[in-house]
């Protein structure tokens, strides 16, 4: 066998790519990607809340006159791999702008093929910072409150405790990294004489939760800080829970009120761990009532954070499309800027100065009602309370626009 | 940390040894009779987790939890013993290492059908009854479960030794262990002991799962996860040695255990949190181990296996009709950014294919000729590919000096991993390279100044007039073409030869002066080299990289494109890389269960071509009468 | 000088003292038997020689050079050629690139990365092939080969060095007696021919008596005998050791045979 006939294989393989399907002019093409078969608990819901708003966008007569097309791909959990979506999405499928992304590193890379190509990109839910402030660029919009904003609503309840002592616990990498970074840097400001006893920094994935756990109360802390979050805050809150490490603790924690990590503890959550979360039965504001509704009919589920994330993906598109009256690149970079969106959490916007939405989350303590996990005392937190300032937002922004 | 906090911290350690051990002990007999690395075994003990959950759920109570733990592990070794029989049994016959692609398959398939029938959340089992409290050791409160873990993780260990022992069963799966084809002389029917050991296998790792429900909620994450650690304690205990698998569980769960237990530590001019090691840890273990002691703590060298395979043909040059073919084929992959101006994107998908194609062409170069299966090529791609991000981000190189010196950084990777691993071989080689692979990957991972960590490096985009797609896919494709007609005529010339020749037989090589493993060391040097290449080319293809690029997985993914094309055949490579690309590309775009998917049509291509895509066409063009 | 001269050697594996003290020499030219029961130290004698085992202690001298503990490629740079007793060839190279394998090795070209390696030492291997009468089959590949065949293959391998000394463990074990005498016969006319010594251990007694010129006899890992066929037939202590007592030498040498 030689090498030519591989690559006449290869050539006709490739000349089938080539079919290029038509591209059809009634409607607006969105491209979507995200990590769907490494991130299932949070997409599937995420994916749903898109649909729901794609339905109700599209009844309306759609915007512009045209009906909205989501063209969704799986970007294997992996930025080499997204990028070549991104590129598909945008020279296969002739998508008009990409959105999407779940995790930190994918997102920063399809920013960064963004700001490169010059295709308009809305971040719907990576948290790093990066994404609007190191790395940020003209291009790039991001919906989901980050790293920075979800540690800084907080601080509140942490600088509340008055603990002397702490211990911070998070998945060793950027995400947890910089939450703690974030953490630590924020506490010493607010309370100087607070130290840090420990410090555990287990791989995602992987955390030995018993050992883990044991090392946090051997450090004998007042407080503890904790990121971890899916199957390692699992393990990590039954093992800490049968060892009696959260006993007479202050436990202030990331993400942990959200349903997709709340719900698998189940009769194990920790009651009192004060948290940011989605506390779905709880939140009695009309819009959000008006969508719970519509959700639950549609699907007869319970809505989870991503599918407000996902339904707020779409609704922010949709504004931005009608405000910028165009699908132009240059005109969306532009009508996004201080956009003005409703969502079940109420009205938000796109900060122009870092392209950051201030959309919130909900802050509150871990319940248990029926055997399940809820949130109590919940207060919602306008991610604009928690930014920066636009002059300070600037210094954090070297590279954009 | 005080004595009573190390100590507490060496009892956290054993109760998950034994977890480690449960699942490590499945795959080393497997491994020990039939020499199949069955990627799959994580799958099983992912799918003990969830059947298990679901006892204790559906039907609760005692019943449910420890009735539901004896049925899971059943359950799963009968789904084992079917694999086996269903599938496995057909391709035994297929070049080496060819079951890992139908394993691989499987892994595949069996996350999606978890996905499909237990959904997407985490599911946490209820708490053990019987073993829901904790008790008091030390002034610290231990669960009980632990407790029960840490005496299970023996008790397992005993009755595998005195099955392995006292039985007829276990004596011949010994000497199987030792020399499988004593087994067969002895008019043992292979057949049934390779199914059987299969369920055997399987079912523990069902055990090993169900046993965890009490600890850590089922999730789709857990297969891979799982099939790591198992990979670790089973090399580092030695292949086929359950007593290995234990101690080598227990050395990698105190080691994890140690560093939470220390924490951070101050050494006054630099501050460690140790921590943080424990990513690195038990692949660090497993590389000082594989080094000091090649077959594992308590594994014995095992006599080269005579290959039932069908042994590979002589290398015979193109015929003038083809290599006609070849350059007319050429000539419209040139042409092709003409062609392609009405759709842009198959330049880009031609990019990645003629990427893939260097890859998985460097990787054959020593696996097929040169026998040395790695499974850690991902290495050198990676060091290729953080050398060229990181001289433009650091250094603000030009495109052309990095992709020069990116390979140079890979082929120094490449020297001093290749000096260890060649004095390895088979799957202690493969662990090897896996190992280093695993060092390279949380090295990148954990030294966030420098590499970006997690996030990696972005902004790595080629300069004008490179970056138009249709220049850098020239570029590429020139740089393709040369590394593949490079290395095939070093395949063709004394030093391929001599590759093969201590492949063949090391024995007889050495005999007539030759320095197999310094042959087989250089060899292993090019391929690190030529890898580079497409790891440079990658970088600058995607504008950023992340350690997803020096991950297992892309390892992982190389193995199946050679295999997939053909180990045996010098064009098998190019058209597995070519092929996989392509059916990844089109596979995620068609569908929701696409991971399923591409598992089942590598699944049929297994079992349609069990020598590979293009080793099946040689075959059958022998056959017909014609010359190849 | 001789060719090889072994003195004084031993070799223990755990507590088995498998060669002691053995000690003996070959002599240019010379076709030397070593024979013992099994269990002798005969192998372990063989691979001292050929380096596959290092000494505990003792000298192997090639041509005056201490050879004990070099590894197999530096002994065959030396001169020393050997085939095993379980044929080894490149089972993916044709019979003849088997050939060319050895002689690009001998002229020191294993490292080229261009010529073709089919082109290199084509005529000399083919040559060296029709001395053996395999000239026939150079362009099979050499899994396809009858045993036989392979074992002269393995023959022409071992000549690509021009070896001053050959080494051949059981060089006829698994054949028939006719294919057993034309392969001695064949490697006789060629080493004569050459002047090449041979060192051979063997089971089949017919060969060792018919073709050696000198016999030594390995029994519990030391020499108990050294000398021509007649002397060794006639040696009590070699009789009594190696085949017990009150049997006929032609009776027992067919049983060896089938050992």
């Amino acid at each position: 066998m030689k090498p030519t006939r591989h690559m006449l294989a290869l050539a006709t393989a490739l000349a089938c790519a080539f079919a290029a399907p038509a591209f059809a002019q009634d409607t607006i093409k969105i491209g979507e990607l995200n990590s769907y078969k490494a991130q299932p608990a949070f997409l599937e819901p995420y994916k749903r809340g898109m649909e729901l708003a794609l339905e109700e966008v599209n009844g309306k007569g759609g915007v512009l006159g045209k009906k909205l097309e989501l063209i969704i791909r799986d970007d294997g959990a992996n930025p080499g791999e997204a990028v070549r979506v991104a590129e598909e999405l945008v020279t296969r499928e002739g998508v008009v702008m990409l959105t999407g992304t779940f995790l930190s590193n994918i997102g920063l890379a399809v920013t960064n093929f963004a700001g490169q190509k010059k295709v308009f990109f809305l971040a719907s839910e990576p948290l790093t910072d990066k994404i609007t402030w190191a790395d940020g660029n003209k291009y790039t919009y991001r919906l989901r409150a980050s790293t920075y904003m979800q540690t800084a609503m907080l601080m509140p309840a942490a600088i509340a405790a008055n603990a002397k002592r702490w211990a911070i616990v998070y998945p060793n990498y950027e995400y947890g990294q910089s939450a703690a970074a974030t953490f630590k840097d924020m506490l010493k400001k607010a309370q100087p004489g607070a130290e840090i006893v420990t410090e555990q920094a287990p791989p995602i994935g992987k955390v030995d939760a018993g050992a883990v756990a044991q090392a946090i109360d051997d450090a004998k802390p007042d407080a503890i800080f904790n990121v971890l979050f899916g199957a390692d805050l699992t393990k990590f809150v039954r093992e800490g829970n049968t060892r009696g490490v959260f006993k007479n603790r202050t436990v202030v924690s990331l993400l942990s009120g959200e349903p997709e990590y709340l719900d698998p503890l189940g009769e194990e959550t920790p009651v009192g761990w004060i948290a940011t979360g989605y506390p779905w039965d709880k939140i009695k504001t009309p819009e959000h009532v008006a969508f719970l509704t519509a959700y639950q009919k549609k699907f007869n589920d319970y809505p989870r954070l991503g599918s407000i994330v996902g339904y707020t993906t779409i609704k922010s598109i949709a504004a931005g499309i009608a405000k910028a009256n165009s699908t132009d690149t240059e005109k969306l970079v532009e009508a996004f800027k201080g956009l003005s969106v409703s969502s079940p959490f109420g009205t938000f916007s796109y900060r122009a100065s870092d392209h950051q939405a201030t959309m919130g989350a909900y802050v509150g303590k871990l319940a248990l009602e029926k055997g399940k996990g809820t949130m109590t005392d919940i207060k919602y937190i306008d991610g604009a309370s928690v930014l920066p300032n636009d002059a300070d937002t600037k210094k954090l922004r070297p590279a954009a626009d | 940390m005080t004595l009573d906090a190390f100590l507490f911290q060496v009892l956290n350690g054993l109760s998950s040894a034994s977890g480690l051990f449960l699942i490590a002990a499945g795959l080393s007999l497997i491994f020990g009779v039939t020499r199949i690395v069955n990627l799959a075994h994580g799958s099983l003990y992912m799918l003990g987790t969830y059947i298990a959950y679901t006892f204790a759920t559906k039907i609760g109570g005692v019943t449910g939890f420890w009735g539901g733990i004896v049925a899971t592990a059943l359950i799963v070794g009968a789904l084992g013993a079917a694999i086996e029989f269903v599938l496995l049994r057909r391709i035994y016959r297929a070049p080496e290492l060819f079951q890992l692609l139908a394993t691989f398959a499987l892994v595949l398939v069996i996350n999606d059908f978890a996905l499909w029938l237990w959904g997407p959340a985490d599911l946490l089992g209820p708490r053990a009854p019987g073993f829901r409290g904790a008790v008091e050791i030390l002034g610290r409160r231990l669960p009980s479960y632990d407790l029960f873990l840490i005496v299970i993780g023996p008790l397992v260990l005993l009755a595998l030794h005195l099955t392995l022992t006292r039985t007829r069963f276990g004596r011949l799966i010994r000497a199987a262990t030792q020399d499988r084809e004593m087994v067969g002389a002895l008019g043992v029917n292979q057949a049934v002991l390779f199914t059987s050991v299969f369920a055997l296998g399987a079912a523990l790792a069902g055990l090993g799962g169900a046993l965890q429900i009490a600890r850590e909620p089922a999730n789709l994450a857990t297969d891979l996860i799982a099939l790591g650690d198992a990979f670790v304690v089973v090399v580092v205990g030695g292949m086929g040695s359950i007593p290995g698998a234990y101690l080598a569980a227990v050395i990698i769960a105190e080691v994890k255990a140690l560093c939470i237990g220390i924490g951070t530590v101050d050494f006054g001019f630099v501050t460690i949190n140790f921590s943080k090691f424990t990513l690195v840890a038990e692949f660090l273990v497993m590389a000082i181990v594989l080094i000091a002691r090649p077959y594992g703590l308590l594994g014995k060298a095992q006599g080269a296996v005579r290959s039932i395979a069908e042994p590979e043909e002589p290398i015979r040059p193109a015929t003038p009709l083809l290599k006609a073919f070849g350059v007319a084929v050429l000539a419209v992959l040139v042409c092709l950014p003409l062609l392609a101006q009405s759709s842009p994107y198959v330049l880009v998908l031609g990019i990645d294919v003629l990427i893939a194609v260097i890859f998985a062409a460097s990787l054959h170069f020593i696996m097929g000729p040169g026998g040395m299966h790695s499974f850690g090529h991902a290495a050198y791609f990676g060091l290729g590919a953080y050398g060229a991000a990181l001289l433009v981000k650091w250094l603000a190189w030009p495109m052309g000096a990095a992709l020069i010196a990116a390979p140079l950084l890979a082929l120094a990777g490449a020297l001093l991993f290749g000096w260890f691993a060649v004095r390895l071989s088979g799957v202690y080689l493969a662990m090897l390279t896996l190992a280093f692979a695993q060092i390279v990957w949380a090295a990148v991972f954990q030294w966030e100044g420098f590499t970006g960590g997690s996030n990696g490096v972005i902004g790595v985009w080629p300069p004008p007039p490179f970056d138009k797609s249709w220049v850098y896919f020239l570029l590429t494709l020139v740089l393709a073409v040369a590394a593949v007609l490079l290395l095939r005529r070093f395949l063709f010339a004394p030093f391929g030869y001599a590759m093969r020749a201590g492949r063949d037989s090391p024995l007889r090589a050495e005999a007539i002066g030759i320095d197999v493993k310094r042959v087989h060391w250089l060899g292993f040097a090019m391929a690190g080299l030529v890898c580079g290449v497409a790891g440079g080319l990658f970088a600058f293809a995607k504008g950023s990289i992340s350690p997803e690029t020096i991950h297992i997985n892309r390892s992982i993914d190389g193995l199946v494109m050679v295999l997939l094309g053909g180990v045996q055949t010098l064009t098998g490579p190019i058209a597995g890389a070519s092929m996989f690309a392509l059916l990844q590309d089109t596979v995620m775009r068609q569908t929701e269960y696409w991971r399923a998917l591409m598992g089942a049509i590598i699944l049929l291509l297994v079992l349609t071509f069990p020598q590979g895509i293009v080793g099946a066409f040689a075959s059958l063009w022998r056959k017909v009468g014609g010359r190849t | 000088m001789s060719v090889l001269e072994l003195r004084g050697l031993n070799k223990s594996f755990g507590g088995v003292h498998a060669v002691r003290d053995v000690g003996f020499a070959i002599g240019k030219g010379e076709f030397l038997a070593m024979i013992g029961p099994n269990g002798a130290g005969k192998s372990t004698c063989f691979n001292m020689i050929n380096g596959q085992l290092a000494p505990d202690s003792g000298e192997i001298l090639c041509e005056g050079r201490n050879i004990a503990g070099l590894a197999p490629r530096d002994i065959w740079r030396l001169g020393v050629g050997r085939t095993f007793q379980v044929a080894a060839t490149f089972g993916s190279m044709t019979v003849v690139e088997n050939v060319q394998m050895a002689l690009i090795s001998h002229a020191r070209e294993t490292y080229r990365l261009w010529r073709p390696a089919s082109s290199h030492h084509r005529a000399r291997a083919l040559e060296l092939l029709a001395q053996v009468g395999m000239e026939d089959v150079a362009f099979r590949p050499s899994r396809e080969l009858a045993y036989g065949d392979v074992k002269r293959v393995e023959l022409a391998i071992a000549l690509a060095n021009d070896p001053k000394l050959l080494l051949m463990d059981e060089p006829t074990a698994g054949m028939g007696t006719s294919e057993r005498h034309g392969l001695i016969e064949l490697v006789k006319r060629l080493v004569v021919e050459r002047g090449i010594s041979v060192l051979f251990t063997e089971h089949s007694m017919d060969v060792v008596f018919a073709f050696a010129d000198r016999i030594i006899v390995l029994a519990r890992g030391r020499l108990i005998a050294d000398g021509d066929a007649a002397t060794i037939r006639d040696n009590e202590q070699v009789r009594e050791v190696y085949f017990g007592t009150g049997k006929t030498f032609a009776l027992s040498a067919s049983q060896g045979a089938k050992a």
